[in-house]
């Protein structure tokens, strides 16, 4: 089942990074979770000050505007999309994520699957995914 | 859900007795479906179910040998039963076939169980997780275990928490499809996690306790109803983890404080307060049995707070009297559990003790020197206290004010009645002197 890691940071000093995670500890985590074959797919995001808003209105005007800007301490600045076989699993890599520490935080949400049932071709057994109402977990 | 009445003796009582058995028997029944089936709303259907099918065939059929092996085989046939009408699941019936399948061969050949009562595997402590697991809202737990541990219809678990039963119901439906949708595992978490987990298992039991303890709200002081179905999980938890201290400690507390149920309230209703409490009224059966629970919660390494707070209650029930109390053993115990679980409510109690043991200039003191905590500013019996220490000391202007504010922040109306009583003329009424 796949879930995806919100990456908010918490306090971030001038270079993006918070004081007591490093690059280091970033490549590392990067390196574990590619390691145990679970990443689907992950990205860092550039600073905020490039982040650019479209909106449309009812009659189809577009808007574009600057921002959003970081109107608190906690803003989106990664995420990871992980096939991971339950929710616990989840906790625990969001828990060893390096976003999560120093007042930052990682937001676990399952995504949703609109496919056929069974087609995921995954081999993790009758706990995999592949189920479109989420129900058919016939835990191991 | 009654069929058409049981034996033809005493129907009502037969269907009393056989509804008790579905008490005991569904939260079993309920583990092991969801454990092989994966989905708790399927597994409550099917349940519900089978018990509708034993009330029908029973009455008329007799009594099976192996009751809950019955019912199991019965749901099982259902819920095999809908996941084949249902094409989604069709693939997966196959797997999930011959996973019972090995299920049952593994269990066979485990089936000489002493206990009697192994025809139905204990997966309860599984469920027991799941519906306590942090990923859900507080009250969430408790009302899900309450829902599917302990037994209770939807409409019994909206009384216990004083809801409307179509908000308990939507609640219990929030909560449920969290569970499948963010697949919330069944399952009891390795050693590494247990001390992560556990408390918070152990902490829903005692939530449910304490609502029947001191009820928040509502006409009476005491729900016997939910402190008896906490003291029920309790003793579950404890049978399912044997050398758990703190389960042990935990359902020390819930039995040596639940035995004085019967003097912890007057002929109204009215709380009495346990200097006041006729002891011959404390069961003592209960207590005997949560001293040896204590005595074992205590040993073999540092204690948990479950632990610390069922040897503060055994020495109250020990004690023959408010004077003969071990109050200096309590102020120790109160100490360490300051440092396992520091809060406010903890520092309250400590000063109560103290007054006992010091006089009430002492914990007076105390109490003070807590008052700039502002959860306290909200939490009666911290008023309460510094009421009688007030009287005590002979500053009834200050206790009249103490009790006053205590008033205002009562729940219940017994214990409204009490401050009153307190407050207005007449033995002991302040306005009285």
């Amino acid at each position: 089942m796949k879930y995806m890691l919100l990456i908010h940071s918490g306090a971030v000093d001038e270079q993006g990074g918070a004081p007591q995670c490093t690059v280091e500890d970033w490549t590392a985590y990067d390196k574990d979770v590619r390691d145990a074959g679970i990443l689907v797919s992950g990205e860092s995001l550039a600073d905020l000050v490039t982040a650019t808003t479209v909106r449309v209105s009812p009659t189809g005007e577009r808007t574009v505007t600057d921002g959003p800007f970081a109107e608190t301490r906690e803003l989106l600045g990664g995420f990871l999309v992980i096939d991971v076989p339950d929710l616990d699993a989840a906790l625990d890599w969001a828990a060893r994520c390096p976003g999560a520490r120093d007042g930052g935080s990682v937001v676990v949400r399952p995504v949703a699957d609109f496919g056929a049932p069974g087609d995921s071709g995954d081999s993790q057994g009758p706990a995999a995914s592949g189920d479109p109402s989420g129900s058919g977990d016939f835990g191991g | 859900m009654v069929g058409e009445g049981a034996s033809p003796g005493e129907p009502e009582e037969a269907r009393v007795a056989v509804e008790a058995v579905f008490r005991e028997e569904r939260g079993l029944l309920l583990a092991s479906l969801v454990r092989r089936f994966g989905d708790l709303d399927l597994a409550e259907e099917v349940t519900s179910e089978a018990i509708e099918a034993a009330l029908r065939h029973w009455p008329a059929e007799g009594v099976p040998a192996r009751p809950g092996a019955w019912l199991l085989t019965t749901a099982r046939r259902k819920a095999v039963d809908r996941l084949r009408r249902d094409q989604v699941y069709a693939a997966r019936l196959a797997v999930l076939q011959a996973d019972a399948e090995r299920a049952e061969t593994e269990r066979a050949e485990a089936v000489a169980d002493p206990a009697g009562r192994g025809e139905l595997p204990d997966e309860r402590l599984q469920l027991f997780f799941t519906c306590a697991h942090p990923a859900l809202a507080a009250e969430d737990r408790t009302a899900l275990t309450l829902r599917c541990l302990a037994g209770l219809t939807t409409p019994e678990v909206a009384r216990a928490f004083l809801v409307p039963t179509a908000t308990m119901a939507q609640r219990i439906v929030r909560a449920k499809k969290k569970i499948r949708e963010a697949r919330i595992p069944f399952r009891v978490p390795g050693p590494d996690e247990l001390p992560e987990r556990l408390p918070g298992v152990l902490q829903v039991v005692y939530s449910v306790f304490t609502e029947g303890y001191a009820a928040s709200s509502g006409r009476s002081l005491q729900r016997l109803d939910l402190a008896e179905e906490a003291l029920r999980l309790a003793r579950i938890l404890h049978r399912l983890l044997p050398g758990g201290r703190e389960a042990a400690g935990l359902l020390a507390l819930l039995l040596l404080v639940h035995a004085r149920r019967a003097a912890r309230t007057g002929p109204e209703g009215e709380p009495v307060l346990l200097e006041d409490q006729d002891r011959g009224l404390w069961d003592r059966a209960m207590i005997e049995e949560g001293r040896t629970l204590v005595v074992h919660a205590l040993t073999g390494g540092p204690a948990g707070p479950y632990g610390v707070q069922a040897a503060i209650a055994a020495l109250h029930d020990e004690a023959a009297d408010v004077e003969s109390t071990d109050w200096a053993q309590i102020v120790a115990l109160y100490d360490v559990l300051l440092t396992l679980t520091p809060s406010p409510v903890v520092a309250v109690n400590r000063a109560v003790a103290v007054a006992m043991r010091d006089g009430p200039g002492a914990g007076l003191a105390l109490l003070d020197a807590l008052g700039g905590e502002p959860r306290l500013r909200t939490y009666g019996p911290y008023a309460v206290a510094r009421g009688d220490l007030l009287t005590r000391l002979g500053r009834d202007g200050e206790a009249a004010a103490a009790y006053r504010e205590a008033l205002e922040l009562a729940g219940t109306e017994p214990e409204r009645a009490v401050l009153r009583r307190k407050l207005g003329d007449g033995p002991g009424g302040l306005a009285g002197g």
